[in-house]
């Protein structure tokens, strides 16, 4: 049981295909968090409903976020009309309710039609995103925009509850059994004597040109711009006429975009359940610590060595896994701790 | 004021209910309907459905809880179904780590408890427990015995880094060195994993004539379809946890020719007509499916219906010793139990000792194999 080269190979390649995703969770969380202060601990169930919610369209069965989002766009619709009214802004409330009512309820429309009628896998693929995304920035309106100026540790407590929530949700949605979607691109290649998935490759792709999107995003367009604003400092983004809480949702939207392709990637790799999202949600937790919750890059590096370790370490000592991924969080946490020694929650 | 009313109205009520409630069976249900092991307890649930209205001549009244997956709270549920339900008998928990901990809390109040898992207590522990679930060493020694039948002379295991691997390991280990076949390998995994690829390299690279894999549902499937992409040629098997229509569904033709021990709710229509248990299982997979749906018949349903098969011989003993809701029915419903031989139940015949809390032996068991993605029954 010596690690020749082939068995590296593979090891390397297993490797980068999970630490690919754990990068597209961790780029995720850097973003939420740089914008809204948000551990956002929920990303994993963004994830699993990606893919479980391609399952069930692959079934032609509705799949249960359908739901979630019509209950979501009602809380969101009721809570701001009634906000409107009451500060007499009532010429805001029709475009209000476009946005946060029918334009929902329309994605969900969408969904049931299209549901029973098992359309081609590309189709499913879209309508997973639509669905999924939809439910980022109502999730943010109706759990965290009124609490957007709590503490970093008040929103991380509110996190917890909604991922319990939301994995519960995934039970009742999905129930307790497992799934394994279709893959992209079925094909297999040999390249000295190491097979080559042609999932992995759709994987590795898929994360470096969504990576590469969002730099451009961030990097050119007034909305990117504005939530790079936002991120550096609240209230001069304020002050320069970036609304918080449209930056909160654009923010949310992008992280549930990202968490249902991630699912949508590693679902046909292994088996998904309901409740999978939450371990692969705290592996890009690790990675986005690596990169001190600030830096893309780093962040992407570390989640690509999270995956490199979990596959040499499943390989040398698989019951002590979990173990040596999260113990090696520990030496990360200290050199960081020594060298930014702590400083105060600004803008608290 | 007129809440404090309504309030007492109500309280006035269910203590007339609680009050007539107390001369019917009252049983007590913990099973992990949330939480990792909700793809065991959901379907046990499902086995109530099936139960009559009454128990050997009693009304029966179930009170389902939740347990979570999680030991904790099963403990409470337990203590519930004590303190403010004064149950007859607990039933559950699907998953072992659960029914440990009611066990404690049977033993403690003198209740008897019907395991729907095959849970592994320390000696002197669970005098009051008793299983509905084959044991793992039935299972091992079944498994063992067709290995050895196919000349396989080495084994790797791969199985859930739990305690159904853990026991499954030791089981096993043990069977298959009476046997003569030597374990060479031994990796583990999580359910919830997102790779085992490693793991089965690992595996591969030891060169073992067969692969144990222990996984439970739709869990099972992964680590098999990992060692077939690794280019395992072998004889893959499967444990009793794995025997359902997940595996499957999941593992699709690279599952075809694995051979899996099972109990008897897979494939009873494939059990020669003298075993005990033919008519019962046939009986009950039919009325199941016509419930909820054809392809849903499974090992976990079968137990929970199973204690209502086995409580229609013990009940009516017991009714003689003392009536329900009483100390005295609670200690002869066990020492009823516990010399009562051979009653035959879907899975079996069950015949419980003062000694011997399993009760199933190896007419408790099936090998199966996955042909043209079916089931089919090996001969024994």
């Amino acid at each position: 049981m010596n690690l020749d080269a082939s068995i590296a190979a593979i090891l390397l390649l297993d490797g980068a295909t999970n630490g690919m995703v754990y990068a597209l969770i961790a780029i995720a969380l850097v973003l939420v968090f740089a914008v809204t202060r948000i551990l956002f601990l929920p990303q994993g169930e963004f994830v699993a409903y990606g893919a479980l919610t391609l399952a069930m369209l692959q079934q032609g069965k509705v799949p249960g976020p359908v739901w979630l989002l019509l209950a979501l766009a009602v809380c969101a619709g009721a809570t701001r009309g009634w906000a409107l009214l009451r500060s007499g802004q009532a010429r805001a409330l029709p475009a209000m309710l476009l946005r946060n009512l029918v334009l929902p309820a329309l994605v969900a429309a969408l969904v049931l039609w299209a549901a029973p009628r098992q359309f081609a896998l590309p189709l499913q693929v879209a309508l997973t995103l639509l669905l999924v995304t939809a439910l980022g920035p109502l999730l943010y309106q109706v759990v965290y925009e009124s609490l957007a100026a709590s503490s970093v540790l008040v929103l991380l407590i509110v996190s917890v509850g909604v991922h319990f929530t939301l994995t519960g949700l995934g039970l009742l949605f999905f129930g307790a059994e497992g799934f394994r979607t279709p893959a992209f691109w079925d094909a297999r290649w040999m390249l000295n004597g190491v097979t080559l998935g042609a999932q992995t490759v759709a994987v590795l792709l898929a994360a470096l040109v969504l990576m590469a999107v969002l730099g451009l995003v961030l990097q050119r367009t007034l909305y990117g711009k504005a939530l790079r604003a936002t991120a550096v400092n609240r209230l001069g983004a304020r002050l320069m006429g970036v609304s918080p809480g449209l930056a909160g949702q654009l923010t949310f939207a992008m992280a549930a975009f990202i968490g249902a392709l991630s699912g949508m990637l590693i679902g046909p790799m292994t088996t998904m359940f309901y409740d999978s999202g939450f371990l692969i949600g705290l592996k890009g937790f690790v990675a986005a610590t690596i990169g001190g919750l600030a830096s893309f890059p780093l962040a992407a590096g570390g989640a690509l060595a999270v995956g490199w370790i979990e596959s040499f370490s499943s390989f040398w000592a698989s019951d002590f896994k979990e173990v040596v991924v999260f113990m090696s969080l520990l030496p990360i946490l200290l050199w960081r701790s020594i060298a930014s020694p702590a400083h105060d929650e600004e803008e608290a | 004021m007129t809440i404090p009313f309504r309030a007492s109205v109500l309280a006035f009520a269910s203590v007339l209910a609680a009050g007539q409630a107390r001369a019917d069976l009252t049983i007590g249900v913990s099973m992990p309907l949330t939480g990792p092991a909700s793809g065991l307890g959901i379907p046990s649930k499902n086995g109530f459905a099936l139960w009559p209205a009454t128990v050997g001549g009693e009304k029966v009244k179930l009170v389902i809880l939740d347990d979570a997956s999680d030991p904790t709270q099963a403990g409470k549920n337990a203590r519930r179904f004590i303190a403010e339900d004064k149950v007859d008998l607990i039933i559950g928990s699907s998953a072992t780590g659960p029914s440990m901990a009611i066990s404690e809390v049977a033993a403690e109040s003198q209740t008897v408890q019907l395991s729907t898992s095959p849970v592994e207590l320390p000696e002197g522990k669970g005098g009051w427990t008793f299983r509905l679930a084959q044991s793992n060493a039935v299972m091992a020694s079944g498994l063992a015995r067709q290995m050895k039948g196919a000349n396989i002379k080495t084994l790797a295991f791969l199985g859930y880094s739990d305690g159904y691997g853990e026991s499954w390991l030791r089981e096993i280990s043990a069977a298959a060195k009476a046997m003569g076949i030597q374990v060479v390998a031994v990796e583990r995994y999580g359910r919830a994993d997102t790779s085992v690829t490693a793991q089965a390299l690992k595996v591969v690279a030891a060169r073992p004539d067969a692969v144990l894999v222990v996984g439970s549902g739709s869990g099972a499937a992964m680590p098999h379809k990992a060692l077939i992409e690794r280019g395992f040629q072998g004889k893959v098997y499967q444990t009793h946890s794995a025997a359902s229509n997940d595996l499957i569904r999941l593992g699709g033709k690279d599952v075809e020719g694995a051979v899996v021990v099972a109990g008897l709710a897979v494939t009873p229509e494939a059990l020669p007509d003298s075993h005990p248990s033919k008519k019962l299982a046939v009986d009950f997979v039919e009325r199941y499916e016509k419930q909820f749906g054809a392809g849903t018949r499974n090992q976990f349903a079968a137990h929970s219906y199973d204690a209502q098969l086995l409580l229609q011989y013990v009940v009516p003993e017991a009714l003689k010793k003392g009536k329900p809701g009483t100390p005295e029915f609670r200690a002869a419903l066990k020492q009823v139990l516990e010399s009562t031989p051979n009653i035959p139940i879907t899975q079996g015949v069950i015949h419980y000792t003062p000694t011997d809390h399993f009760g199933l032996g190896s007419n408790s068991r099936m090998l199966l194999t996955i042909d043209k993605g079916a089931w089919k029954a090996l001969a024994p």
